[in-house]
Protein backbone atom coordinates (compact mmCIF):
# COMPACT_ATOMS: atom_id res chain seq x y z
CA UNK A 1 0.00 0.00 0.00
CA UNK A 2 1.04 3.51 -0.70
CA UNK A 3 0.98 5.78 2.32
CA UNK A 4 0.84 9.02 0.41
CA UNK A 5 -2.73 10.37 0.84
CA UNK A 6 -2.59 11.83 -2.65
CA UNK A 7 -1.61 8.57 -4.25
CA UNK A 8 -5.13 7.93 -5.42
CA UNK A 9 -5.56 11.10 -7.35
CA UNK A 10 -3.77 11.56 -10.59
CA UNK A 11 -3.82 15.31 -10.70
CA UNK A 12 -4.46 17.20 -13.94
CA UNK A 13 -5.10 15.24 -17.06
CA UNK A 14 -4.27 15.83 -20.65
CA UNK A 15 -6.97 14.04 -22.54
CA UNK A 16 -10.01 15.60 -24.20
CA UNK A 17 -13.63 16.25 -23.16
CA UNK A 18 -15.55 16.00 -20.96
CA UNK A 19 -12.74 15.84 -18.47
CA UNK A 20 -10.18 18.12 -19.98
CA UNK A 21 -9.49 19.84 -16.71
CA UNK A 22 -10.61 17.67 -13.90
CA UNK A 23 -12.00 19.69 -11.05
CA UNK A 24 -12.67 17.73 -7.92
CA UNK A 25 -16.26 18.31 -6.87
CA UNK A 26 -16.29 15.72 -4.10
CA UNK A 27 -13.21 15.32 -1.97
CA UNK A 28 -13.21 12.42 0.43
CA UNK A 29 -10.48 12.54 3.02
CA UNK A 30 -9.57 9.71 5.38
CA UNK A 31 -13.10 8.40 5.47
CA UNK A 32 -13.67 5.58 7.93
CA UNK A 33 -17.12 4.19 8.41
CA UNK A 34 -18.34 1.69 10.95
CA UNK A 35 -21.59 -0.07 11.69
CA UNK A 36 -21.75 -0.34 15.46
CA UNK A 37 -18.27 -1.70 16.16
CA UNK A 38 -17.66 -3.33 12.80
CA UNK A 39 -15.58 -1.23 10.44
CA UNK A 40 -16.87 -1.18 6.88
CA UNK A 41 -14.52 1.38 5.37
CA UNK A 42 -11.04 2.20 6.50
CA UNK A 43 -9.28 5.43 5.69
CA UNK A 44 -10.52 6.06 2.17
CA UNK A 45 -9.38 9.18 0.35
CA UNK A 46 -10.64 9.90 -3.10
CA UNK A 47 -11.53 12.75 -5.44
CA UNK A 48 -14.56 12.70 -7.69
CA UNK A 49 -14.20 14.92 -10.72
CA UNK A 50 -16.80 17.24 -12.11
CA UNK A 51 -18.72 16.05 -15.13
CA UNK A 52 -17.03 12.66 -15.12
CA UNK A 53 -18.34 9.19 -14.54
CA UNK A 54 -16.53 7.44 -11.74
CA UNK A 55 -17.08 3.72 -11.32
CA UNK A 56 -16.66 2.00 -7.98
CA UNK A 57 -15.73 -1.62 -8.39
CA UNK A 58 -14.81 -4.39 -6.00
CA UNK A 59 -16.13 -7.58 -4.51
CA UNK A 60 -19.34 -7.85 -2.55
CA UNK A 61 -19.16 -6.43 0.96
CA UNK A 62 -16.18 -4.18 0.34
CA UNK A 63 -18.12 -1.06 1.24
CA UNK A 64 -19.11 0.43 -2.10
CA UNK A 65 -22.70 1.08 -1.04
CA UNK A 66 -21.51 2.42 2.29
CA UNK A 67 -19.13 4.80 0.53
CA UNK A 68 -21.87 6.00 -1.78
CA UNK A 69 -24.36 6.58 1.02
CA UNK A 70 -21.81 8.51 3.03
CA UNK A 71 -21.60 11.10 0.25
CA UNK A 72 -25.21 12.25 0.57
CA UNK A 73 -25.40 11.38 4.25
CA UNK A 74 -27.91 8.60 3.75
CA UNK A 75 -25.82 6.86 6.40
CA UNK A 76 -27.52 9.18 8.91
CA UNK A 77 -30.60 7.01 8.56
CA UNK A 78 -28.81 3.83 9.60
CA UNK A 79 -28.79 3.35 13.36
CA UNK A 80 -25.32 2.58 14.67
CA UNK A 81 -23.50 3.91 11.64
CA UNK A 82 -20.70 6.30 12.48
CA UNK A 83 -18.30 8.18 10.26
CA UNK A 84 -14.80 9.54 10.67
CA UNK A 85 -12.99 11.73 8.23
CA UNK A 86 -14.12 14.51 5.97
CA UNK A 87 -16.17 14.73 2.85
CA UNK A 88 -16.12 18.02 0.99
CA UNK A 89 -18.66 18.79 -1.68
CA UNK A 90 -17.69 21.97 -3.52
CA UNK A 91 -15.29 22.61 -0.67
CA UNK A 92 -18.09 22.53 1.90
CA UNK A 93 -17.77 19.97 4.66
CA UNK A 94 -21.01 17.98 4.55
CA UNK A 95 -20.72 17.10 8.23
CA UNK A 96 -20.55 20.74 9.23
CA UNK A 97 -23.37 21.48 11.67
CA UNK A 98 -24.65 24.22 9.39
CA UNK A 99 -24.86 21.96 6.36
CA UNK A 100 -28.47 21.59 5.26
CA UNK A 101 -28.87 17.86 4.69
CA UNK A 102 -32.03 18.22 2.64
CA UNK A 103 -30.41 20.74 0.34
CA UNK A 104 -27.37 18.50 0.09
CA UNK A 105 -29.48 15.52 -0.91
CA UNK A 106 -31.26 17.64 -3.43
CA UNK A 107 -27.94 18.52 -5.04
CA UNK A 108 -26.78 14.91 -4.88
CA UNK A 109 -29.34 12.62 -6.42
CA UNK A 110 -29.28 8.92 -5.65
CA UNK A 111 -30.53 5.86 -7.49
CA UNK A 112 -30.79 2.66 -5.52
CA UNK A 113 -29.91 -0.84 -6.51
CA UNK A 114 -33.53 -1.98 -6.30
CA UNK A 115 -36.00 0.18 -8.22
CA UNK A 116 -37.91 2.09 -5.52
CA UNK A 117 -40.71 4.14 -7.04
CA UNK A 118 -43.30 5.56 -4.68
CA UNK A 119 -46.69 3.82 -4.67
CA UNK A 120 -48.14 6.77 -6.54
CA UNK A 121 -48.91 7.49 -10.15
CA UNK A 122 -46.01 7.98 -12.56
CA UNK A 123 -46.82 11.66 -12.71
CA UNK A 124 -46.97 12.07 -8.93
CA UNK A 125 -43.67 10.24 -8.51
CA UNK A 126 -41.95 13.09 -10.26
CA UNK A 127 -44.26 15.88 -9.15
CA UNK A 128 -44.09 15.14 -5.42
CA UNK A 129 -40.40 15.94 -4.91
CA UNK A 130 -40.67 18.89 -7.30
CA UNK A 131 -43.63 20.32 -5.39
CA UNK A 132 -41.93 19.88 -2.07
CA UNK A 133 -38.86 21.67 -3.35
CA UNK A 134 -40.87 24.69 -4.40
CA UNK A 135 -41.78 24.02 -8.03
CA UNK A 136 -45.52 24.20 -7.70
CA UNK A 137 -46.57 25.66 -11.05
CA UNK A 138 -48.44 23.01 -12.90
CA UNK A 139 -47.19 23.87 -16.36
CA UNK A 140 -43.62 23.89 -15.14
CA UNK A 141 -44.00 20.54 -13.42
CA UNK A 142 -45.56 19.06 -16.54
CA UNK A 143 -42.74 20.40 -18.68
CA UNK A 144 -40.06 19.03 -16.37
CA UNK A 145 -41.84 15.68 -16.20
CA UNK A 146 -41.82 15.38 -19.96
CA UNK A 147 -38.20 16.46 -20.25
CA UNK A 148 -36.84 14.00 -17.72
CA UNK A 149 -38.99 11.15 -18.97
CA UNK A 150 -37.64 11.82 -22.46
CA UNK A 151 -34.13 11.94 -21.02
CA UNK A 152 -34.48 8.44 -19.65
CA UNK A 153 -36.24 7.19 -22.78
CA UNK A 154 -39.44 6.44 -20.94
CA UNK A 155 -41.68 9.09 -22.45
CA UNK A 156 -42.81 7.14 -25.49
CA UNK A 157 -43.55 4.11 -23.35
CA UNK A 158 -45.67 5.87 -20.73
CA UNK A 159 -46.87 9.19 -22.16
CA UNK A 160 -50.43 7.90 -22.52
CA UNK A 161 -50.65 6.43 -19.04
CA UNK A 162 -48.97 8.91 -16.74
CA UNK A 163 -51.72 8.46 -14.18
CA UNK A 164 -51.38 4.73 -13.64
CA UNK A 165 -49.50 3.46 -10.62
CA UNK A 166 -45.73 3.48 -10.99
CA UNK A 167 -45.74 0.02 -9.47
CA UNK A 168 -47.41 -1.33 -12.60
CA UNK A 169 -44.30 -0.58 -14.64
CA UNK A 170 -41.72 -3.24 -15.37
CA UNK A 171 -38.55 -3.36 -13.27
CA UNK A 172 -36.48 -1.64 -15.93
CA UNK A 173 -39.09 1.05 -16.45
CA UNK A 174 -39.32 1.56 -12.70
CA UNK A 175 -35.58 2.02 -12.49
CA UNK A 176 -35.62 4.54 -15.30
CA UNK A 177 -38.49 6.34 -13.59
CA UNK A 178 -36.35 6.53 -10.45
CA UNK A 179 -33.51 7.99 -12.46
CA UNK A 180 -35.93 10.47 -14.02
CA UNK A 181 -37.22 11.38 -10.58
CA UNK A 182 -33.70 12.08 -9.42
CA UNK A 183 -32.94 14.11 -12.56
CA UNK A 184 -36.10 16.18 -12.15
CA UNK A 185 -34.59 17.93 -9.15
CA UNK A 186 -31.70 18.98 -11.39
CA UNK A 187 -28.96 17.62 -9.17
CA UNK A 188 -25.29 18.32 -9.82
CA UNK A 189 -24.16 14.90 -8.75
CA UNK A 190 -25.79 11.53 -9.30
CA UNK A 191 -24.96 8.52 -7.16
CA UNK A 192 -26.00 5.20 -8.66
CA UNK A 193 -25.81 1.95 -6.75
CA UNK A 194 -25.75 -0.91 -9.23
CA UNK A 195 -28.58 0.65 -11.23
CA UNK A 196 -28.59 -2.19 -13.74
CA UNK A 197 -28.23 -5.20 -11.50
CA UNK A 198 -31.97 -5.88 -11.26
CA UNK A 199 -32.50 -5.45 -14.98
CA UNK A 200 -32.42 -7.71 -17.98
CA UNK A 201 -29.67 -7.12 -20.55
CA UNK A 202 -31.85 -4.99 -22.81
CA UNK A 203 -33.15 -2.73 -20.05
CA UNK A 204 -29.66 -2.67 -18.65
CA UNK A 205 -28.37 -1.54 -22.01
CA UNK A 206 -30.95 1.24 -22.14
CA UNK A 207 -29.96 2.47 -18.70
CA UNK A 208 -26.29 2.24 -19.63
CA UNK A 209 -26.84 4.35 -22.74
CA UNK A 210 -28.74 6.79 -20.61
CA UNK A 211 -25.87 7.09 -18.14
CA UNK A 212 -23.45 7.66 -20.99
CA UNK A 213 -25.67 10.40 -22.36
CA UNK A 214 -25.66 12.10 -18.97
CA UNK A 215 -21.88 12.31 -18.97
CA UNK A 216 -20.67 15.88 -18.83
CA UNK A 217 -24.01 17.22 -17.65
CA UNK A 218 -23.82 15.53 -14.29
CA UNK A 219 -21.09 14.21 -12.12
CA UNK A 220 -21.84 10.54 -11.78
CA UNK A 221 -20.59 7.99 -9.30
CA UNK A 222 -21.72 4.51 -10.18
CA UNK A 223 -21.27 1.21 -8.37
CA UNK A 224 -21.22 -1.75 -10.68
CA UNK A 225 -20.29 -5.41 -10.58
CA UNK A 226 -20.21 -5.47 -14.32
CA UNK A 227 -16.59 -4.75 -15.15
CA UNK A 228 -17.25 -4.58 -18.87
CA UNK A 229 -19.88 -1.97 -18.19
CA UNK A 230 -17.56 0.00 -15.94
CA UNK A 231 -14.99 -0.09 -18.67
CA UNK A 232 -17.44 1.08 -21.29
CA UNK A 233 -18.95 4.02 -19.45
CA UNK A 234 -16.56 5.27 -16.81
CA UNK A 235 -13.85 7.90 -17.03
CA UNK A 236 -12.42 7.02 -13.65
CA UNK A 237 -12.50 3.86 -11.64
CA UNK A 238 -11.92 3.16 -7.97
CA UNK A 239 -11.15 -0.36 -6.86
CA UNK A 240 -12.13 -1.37 -3.32
CA UNK A 241 -11.01 -4.47 -1.51
CA UNK A 242 -11.55 -5.93 1.95
CA UNK A 243 -8.41 -5.92 4.07
CA UNK A 244 -8.48 -6.73 7.78
CA UNK A 245 -12.27 -7.04 7.54
CA UNK A 246 -12.67 -3.45 6.44
CA UNK A 247 -13.10 -2.07 2.97
CA UNK A 248 -10.17 -0.10 1.63
CA UNK A 249 -9.48 1.79 -1.52
CA UNK A 250 -6.75 -0.09 -3.36
CA UNK A 251 -6.43 1.92 -6.49
CA UNK A 252 -8.00 4.92 -8.11
CA UNK A 253 -7.28 6.28 -11.51
CA UNK A 254 -8.45 6.76 -15.04
CA UNK A 255 -10.58 3.91 -16.11
CA UNK A 256 -8.19 2.89 -18.85
CA UNK A 257 -5.28 2.73 -16.48
CA UNK A 258 -7.17 0.66 -13.95
CA UNK A 259 -8.23 -1.84 -16.54
CA UNK A 260 -5.21 -1.90 -18.80
CA UNK A 261 -2.24 -1.05 -16.66
CA UNK A 262 -3.16 -1.30 -13.00
CA UNK A 263 -0.39 -0.51 -10.55
CA UNK A 264 -1.60 -2.87 -7.87
CA UNK A 265 -1.51 -6.60 -8.41
CA UNK A 266 -4.83 -7.07 -6.55
CA UNK A 267 -6.45 -4.75 -9.05
CA UNK A 268 -4.84 -6.59 -11.91
CA UNK A 269 -6.09 -9.90 -10.58
CA UNK A 270 -9.59 -8.56 -10.02
CA UNK A 271 -10.09 -6.85 -13.36
CA UNK A 272 -8.71 -9.86 -15.13
CA UNK A 273 -11.25 -12.00 -13.38
CA UNK A 274 -8.75 -13.96 -11.34
CA UNK A 275 -10.21 -13.05 -7.96
CA UNK A 276 -13.35 -11.61 -6.40
CA UNK B 1 -43.52 -48.88 0.83
CA UNK B 2 -44.50 -49.49 4.44
CA UNK B 3 -42.99 -46.12 5.37
CA UNK B 4 -45.09 -44.40 2.71
CA UNK B 5 -48.26 -45.98 4.06
CA UNK B 6 -47.37 -45.02 7.61
CA UNK B 7 -46.76 -41.43 6.59
CA UNK B 8 -50.02 -41.33 4.72
CA UNK B 9 -51.94 -42.59 7.72
CA UNK B 10 -50.27 -40.05 9.97
CA UNK B 11 -51.03 -37.21 7.55
CA UNK B 12 -54.60 -38.40 7.33
CA UNK B 13 -55.06 -38.49 11.08
CA UNK B 14 -53.60 -35.04 11.53
CA UNK B 15 -55.75 -33.64 8.77
CA UNK B 16 -58.81 -35.25 10.31
CA UNK B 17 -58.06 -33.70 13.68
CA UNK B 18 -57.61 -30.28 12.14
CA UNK B 19 -60.92 -30.54 10.30
CA UNK B 20 -62.59 -31.65 13.52
CA UNK B 21 -61.25 -28.62 15.37
CA UNK B 22 -62.39 -26.29 12.62
CA UNK B 23 -65.78 -27.94 12.62
CA UNK B 24 -66.14 -27.56 16.38
CA UNK B 25 -65.20 -23.90 16.31
CA UNK B 26 -67.62 -23.05 13.54
CA UNK B 27 -70.26 -25.20 15.21
CA UNK B 28 -70.01 -23.15 18.40
CA UNK B 29 -70.24 -19.94 16.41
CA UNK B 30 -73.24 -20.99 14.33
CA UNK B 31 -74.99 -22.52 17.29
CA UNK B 32 -74.66 -19.23 19.15
CA UNK B 33 -75.90 -17.32 16.17
CA UNK B 34 -78.81 -19.69 15.73
CA UNK B 35 -79.69 -19.50 19.40
CA UNK B 36 -79.67 -15.71 19.30
CA UNK B 37 -81.73 -15.56 16.14
CA UNK B 38 -84.14 -18.10 17.53
CA UNK B 39 -84.64 -16.23 20.79
CA UNK B 40 -84.44 -12.68 19.52
CA UNK B 41 -85.73 -12.49 15.97
CA UNK B 42 -89.37 -12.64 17.00
CA UNK B 43 -88.91 -9.69 19.32
CA UNK B 44 -86.87 -7.67 16.86
CA UNK B 45 -88.72 -5.03 14.88
CA UNK B 46 -88.39 -1.51 13.62
CA UNK B 47 -90.22 -0.31 16.72
CA UNK B 48 -87.74 -2.13 18.93
CA UNK B 49 -84.97 -0.08 17.38
CA UNK B 50 -86.77 3.26 17.52
CA UNK B 51 -88.53 3.22 20.89
CA UNK B 52 -87.03 3.83 24.27
CA UNK B 53 -87.20 1.11 26.89
CA UNK B 54 -90.27 0.93 29.13
CA UNK B 55 -90.58 -0.90 32.43
CA UNK B 56 -86.84 -1.55 32.82
CA UNK B 57 -86.64 -2.81 29.26
CA UNK B 58 -89.34 -5.45 29.45
CA UNK B 59 -91.33 -3.45 26.94
CA UNK B 60 -90.44 -0.73 24.45
CA UNK B 61 -87.19 -0.78 22.53
CA UNK B 62 -83.55 0.18 22.71
CA UNK B 63 -83.38 3.58 20.97
CA UNK B 64 -81.91 5.42 23.96
CA UNK B 65 -79.50 2.56 24.53
CA UNK B 66 -78.26 2.78 20.94
CA UNK B 67 -77.82 6.53 21.26
CA UNK B 68 -75.88 6.16 24.52
CA UNK B 69 -73.72 3.44 22.99
CA UNK B 70 -72.95 5.61 19.99
CA UNK B 71 -72.09 8.58 22.20
CA UNK B 72 -69.84 6.52 24.47
CA UNK B 73 -68.11 5.15 21.38
CA UNK B 74 -67.72 8.63 19.94
CA UNK B 75 -66.13 9.95 23.13
CA UNK B 76 -63.85 6.92 23.37
CA UNK B 77 -62.63 7.21 19.78
CA UNK B 78 -62.22 10.97 19.82
CA UNK B 79 -60.05 10.69 22.88
CA UNK B 80 -58.05 7.60 21.98
CA UNK B 81 -57.50 7.64 18.22
CA UNK B 82 -55.40 10.83 17.94
CA UNK B 83 -53.36 9.86 20.98
CA UNK B 84 -52.83 6.28 19.87
CA UNK B 85 -51.91 7.14 16.31
CA UNK B 86 -49.56 9.91 17.37
CA UNK B 87 -47.86 7.47 19.73
CA UNK B 88 -47.61 4.90 16.95
CA UNK B 89 -46.04 7.42 14.58
CA UNK B 90 -43.58 8.41 17.27
CA UNK B 91 -42.68 4.79 18.02
CA UNK B 92 -42.45 3.62 14.43
CA UNK B 93 -40.92 6.64 12.74
CA UNK B 94 -39.02 8.75 15.17
CA UNK B 95 -37.79 6.55 18.00
CA UNK B 96 -35.16 3.90 17.21
CA UNK B 97 -36.70 0.47 17.70
CA UNK B 98 -34.10 -0.51 20.26
CA UNK B 99 -34.18 2.67 22.33
CA UNK B 100 -35.07 2.55 26.03
CA UNK B 101 -37.91 5.01 25.53
CA UNK B 102 -39.54 2.88 22.87
CA UNK B 103 -39.13 -0.23 24.96
CA UNK B 104 -40.71 1.39 28.02
CA UNK B 105 -43.68 2.71 26.08
CA UNK B 106 -44.17 -0.61 24.31
CA UNK B 107 -43.95 -2.52 27.58
CA UNK B 108 -46.52 -0.26 29.25
CA UNK B 109 -48.89 -0.73 26.36
CA UNK B 110 -48.36 -4.46 26.53
CA UNK B 111 -49.23 -4.53 30.20
CA UNK B 112 -52.19 -2.22 29.66
CA UNK B 113 -53.52 -4.56 26.99
CA UNK B 114 -53.57 -7.40 29.49
CA UNK B 115 -55.42 -5.57 32.25
CA UNK B 116 -58.92 -7.01 32.77
CA UNK B 117 -61.64 -4.59 31.83
CA UNK B 118 -63.21 -4.61 35.31
CA UNK B 119 -59.97 -3.05 36.56
CA UNK B 120 -60.33 -0.33 33.94
CA UNK B 121 -63.85 0.13 35.26
CA UNK B 122 -62.63 0.59 38.81
CA UNK B 123 -59.92 2.96 37.68
CA UNK B 124 -62.37 4.94 35.56
CA UNK B 125 -64.76 5.18 38.46
CA UNK B 126 -62.05 6.38 40.84
CA UNK B 127 -60.41 8.76 38.39
CA UNK B 128 -63.00 10.11 35.99
CA UNK B 129 -66.20 9.72 38.01
CA UNK B 130 -64.96 10.68 41.45
CA UNK B 131 -61.64 12.48 41.18
CA UNK B 132 -62.53 14.51 38.09
CA UNK B 133 -66.12 14.74 39.33
CA UNK B 134 -67.62 13.60 36.06
CA UNK B 135 -69.92 11.26 37.94
CA UNK B 136 -71.71 8.41 36.21
CA UNK B 137 -71.70 9.86 32.76
CA UNK B 138 -71.19 9.06 29.12
CA UNK B 139 -68.04 11.16 29.33
CA UNK B 140 -66.44 9.10 32.09
CA UNK B 141 -67.52 5.88 30.40
CA UNK B 142 -66.12 7.00 27.05
CA UNK B 143 -62.84 8.14 28.58
CA UNK B 144 -62.47 4.85 30.44
CA UNK B 145 -63.02 2.99 27.19
CA UNK B 146 -60.47 5.26 25.55
CA UNK B 147 -57.84 4.07 28.04
CA UNK B 148 -58.77 0.51 27.19
CA UNK B 149 -58.50 1.11 23.45
CA UNK B 150 -55.13 2.85 23.58
CA UNK B 151 -52.98 -0.29 23.53
CA UNK B 152 -54.82 -2.04 20.72
CA UNK B 153 -55.03 1.06 18.55
CA UNK B 154 -51.39 1.93 19.12
CA UNK B 155 -50.00 -1.52 18.49
CA UNK B 156 -51.99 -2.13 15.31
CA UNK B 157 -51.03 1.30 13.99
CA UNK B 158 -47.38 0.80 14.85
CA UNK B 159 -47.34 -2.58 13.15
CA UNK B 160 -48.98 -1.03 10.09
CA UNK B 161 -46.43 1.77 9.92
CA UNK B 162 -43.54 -0.65 10.35
CA UNK B 163 -44.89 -2.79 7.53
CA UNK B 164 -44.44 0.11 5.11
CA UNK B 165 -41.27 -0.70 3.15
CA UNK B 166 -38.19 1.21 4.25
CA UNK B 167 -37.43 1.97 0.62
CA UNK B 168 -40.13 4.64 0.69
CA UNK B 169 -38.37 6.33 3.56
CA UNK B 170 -34.89 6.09 2.05
CA UNK B 171 -36.05 7.13 -1.44
CA UNK B 172 -37.83 10.12 0.05
CA UNK B 173 -34.78 11.05 2.10
CA UNK B 174 -32.52 10.68 -0.93
CA UNK B 175 -34.72 13.16 -2.79
CA UNK B 176 -34.23 15.66 0.00
CA UNK B 177 -37.78 15.32 1.30
CA UNK B 178 -38.36 15.91 4.98
CA UNK B 179 -39.63 13.17 7.24
CA UNK B 180 -42.94 14.95 7.63
CA UNK B 181 -43.45 14.99 3.90
CA UNK B 182 -42.58 11.32 3.65
CA UNK B 183 -44.96 10.59 6.49
CA UNK B 184 -47.94 12.51 5.18
CA UNK B 185 -47.55 11.74 1.48
CA UNK B 186 -46.20 8.21 1.49
CA UNK B 187 -46.16 6.34 4.75
CA UNK B 188 -49.54 7.20 6.24
CA UNK B 189 -51.41 6.54 2.96
CA UNK B 190 -49.60 3.23 2.61
CA UNK B 191 -50.49 2.29 6.18
CA UNK B 192 -54.08 3.56 5.96
CA UNK B 193 -55.72 0.14 5.49
CA UNK B 194 -54.04 -1.23 8.62
CA UNK B 195 -54.93 1.88 10.57
CA UNK B 196 -58.54 1.47 9.50
CA UNK B 197 -58.55 -2.23 10.32
CA UNK B 198 -57.14 -1.50 13.79
CA UNK B 199 -59.78 1.17 14.26
CA UNK B 200 -62.54 -1.29 13.42
CA UNK B 201 -61.13 -3.87 15.83
CA UNK B 202 -61.08 -1.16 18.49
CA UNK B 203 -64.70 -0.24 17.77
CA UNK B 204 -65.63 -3.89 18.09
CA UNK B 205 -63.94 -4.07 21.48
CA UNK B 206 -65.64 -0.92 22.68
CA UNK B 207 -69.07 -2.09 21.54
CA UNK B 208 -68.72 -5.35 23.39
CA UNK B 209 -67.51 -3.80 26.63
CA UNK B 210 -69.60 -4.18 29.76
CA UNK B 211 -67.44 -4.32 32.87
CA UNK B 212 -65.56 -1.10 32.25
CA UNK B 213 -68.81 0.80 31.79
CA UNK B 214 -70.62 -0.60 34.79
CA UNK B 215 -69.06 1.85 37.23
CA UNK B 216 -68.48 4.72 34.87
CA UNK B 217 -71.29 5.46 32.44
CA UNK B 218 -73.83 3.82 34.69
CA UNK B 219 -77.06 2.19 33.71
CA UNK B 220 -79.71 4.84 33.41
CA UNK B 221 -81.76 3.84 30.37
CA UNK B 222 -83.25 7.24 29.61
CA UNK B 223 -82.37 9.08 26.42
CA UNK B 224 -79.18 11.02 27.35
CA UNK B 225 -79.50 14.81 27.20
CA UNK B 226 -75.78 15.55 27.25
CA UNK B 227 -72.43 13.87 27.61
CA UNK B 228 -72.62 14.42 31.35
CA UNK B 229 -75.78 12.32 31.60
CA UNK B 230 -75.53 8.71 32.51
CA UNK B 231 -76.19 6.38 29.59
CA UNK B 232 -76.54 2.66 29.29
CA UNK B 233 -74.48 0.84 26.67
CA UNK B 234 -75.93 -1.99 24.63
CA UNK B 235 -73.81 -4.73 26.18
CA UNK B 236 -74.70 -3.47 29.63
CA UNK B 237 -78.37 -3.43 28.71
CA UNK B 238 -78.19 -7.11 27.81
CA UNK B 239 -76.43 -7.86 31.07
CA UNK B 240 -79.00 -5.96 33.09
CA UNK B 241 -81.99 -7.48 31.29
CA UNK B 242 -80.83 -11.01 31.75
CA UNK B 243 -79.50 -10.71 35.31
CA UNK B 244 -81.72 -8.18 37.06
CA UNK B 245 -85.00 -8.04 35.17
CA UNK B 246 -87.31 -11.03 35.50
CA UNK B 247 -89.11 -11.46 32.20
CA UNK B 248 -86.45 -9.57 30.29
CA UNK B 249 -85.22 -12.54 28.33
CA UNK B 250 -86.82 -11.74 24.99
CA UNK B 251 -85.64 -8.13 24.78
CA UNK B 252 -82.25 -9.34 26.00
CA UNK B 253 -82.04 -11.78 23.13
CA UNK B 254 -83.17 -9.19 20.63
CA UNK B 255 -80.59 -6.67 21.93
CA UNK B 256 -77.91 -9.34 21.78
CA UNK B 257 -78.89 -10.05 18.20
CA UNK B 258 -78.49 -6.37 17.35
CA UNK B 259 -75.11 -6.23 19.07
CA UNK B 260 -73.81 -9.37 17.41
CA UNK B 261 -74.98 -8.20 14.00
CA UNK B 262 -73.15 -4.91 14.53
CA UNK B 263 -70.00 -6.73 15.59
CA UNK B 264 -70.28 -9.10 12.67
CA UNK B 265 -70.54 -6.22 10.21
CA UNK B 266 -67.53 -4.54 11.75
CA UNK B 267 -65.48 -7.70 11.66
CA UNK B 268 -66.36 -8.41 8.07
CA UNK B 269 -65.38 -4.86 7.19
CA UNK B 270 -62.08 -5.25 9.04
CA UNK B 271 -61.39 -8.53 7.29
CA UNK B 272 -62.17 -7.02 3.91
CA UNK B 273 -59.71 -4.23 4.59
CA UNK B 274 -57.02 -6.60 5.76
CA UNK B 275 -57.59 -8.82 2.75
CA UNK B 276 -57.44 -5.87 0.39
CA UNK B 277 -54.20 -4.84 2.00
CA UNK B 278 -52.72 -8.27 1.58
CA UNK B 279 -53.71 -8.46 -2.05
CA UNK B 280 -52.21 -5.08 -2.67
CA UNK B 281 -48.97 -6.28 -1.14
CA UNK B 282 -48.87 -9.36 -3.31
CA UNK B 283 -49.54 -7.34 -6.40
CA UNK B 284 -46.72 -4.90 -5.77
N1 LIG C 1 -27.00 -1.46 7.72
C1 LIG C 1 -25.90 -2.17 8.04
N2 LIG C 1 -25.70 -2.59 9.30
C2 LIG C 1 -24.60 -3.30 9.63
N3 LIG C 1 -23.65 -3.64 8.76
C3 LIG C 1 -23.77 -3.26 7.49
C4 LIG C 1 -24.90 -2.51 7.05
N4 LIG C 1 -24.78 -2.26 5.73
C5 LIG C 1 -23.62 -2.84 5.37
N5 LIG C 1 -23.01 -3.43 6.41
C6 LIG C 1 -21.72 -4.13 6.37
O1 LIG C 1 -20.75 -3.26 5.84
C7 LIG C 1 -19.93 -3.94 4.90
C8 LIG C 1 -19.96 -3.21 3.58
O2 LIG C 1 -21.26 -3.29 3.04
P1 LIG C 1 -21.71 -2.57 1.70
O3 LIG C 1 -23.15 -2.73 1.54
O4 LIG C 1 -21.19 -1.18 1.70
O5 LIG C 1 -20.93 -3.45 0.62
P2 LIG C 1 -21.02 -3.39 -0.95
O6 LIG C 1 -19.64 -3.19 -1.44
O7 LIG C 1 -22.04 -2.41 -1.39
O8 LIG C 1 -21.47 -4.86 -1.30
P3 LIG C 1 -22.38 -5.35 -2.52
O9 LIG C 1 -21.50 -5.33 -3.72
O10 LIG C 1 -22.76 -6.74 -2.14
O11 LIG C 1 -23.55 -4.45 -2.62
C9 LIG C 1 -20.44 -5.36 4.82
O12 LIG C 1 -19.57 -6.17 5.57
C10 LIG C 1 -21.80 -5.33 5.46
O13 LIG C 1 -22.00 -6.50 6.21
MG1 LIG D 1 -23.96 -2.61 -2.40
Amino acid sequence: MNDDPNAFTLGPLQAGPPCCEPQPVIQVRNLSLRYNRQAALDNVSLDIYKGCITALIGPSGCGKTSFLSAINRMTDLIPGCSIDGRILVDNQDIHHPQCDVQALRRRIGMVFQKPAPFPLSIRRNIALPLNEHGTTQKTEVTAITETVLRDVGLWDEVCDRLDVSALSLSGGQQQRLCIARALALNPEILLMDEPCSALDPIASGVVEDLICSLQGRYTIVIVTHNLAQARRIANYAAFFWVKDQAGQLVEFGRCRHIFESPRDELTAAYVNGARG
Amino acid sequence: MLLRAKQQIRDGVIQGLIYLAVLLVSLVFFWMLFDLAHGGAAHLSWQFLTESPIDAGRAGGIASILVSTALILLVALTASVPLAWATAVLLAEFVPAESAFGKIVRFSLYVLAGVPSIVFGLFGNAFFSIYLELGFSILSGGLTLACMLLPILTSTAEAGLRAVPDTYRSSAAALGLSRTVALTHLILPAAAPTLAAGLLIGIGRALAETAALLFTSGYVDRMPGSLLDSGRALALHIFDLSMNVPGGDNPAYASALVLVSLLLCINILAMKLAYGLQRKKIMT
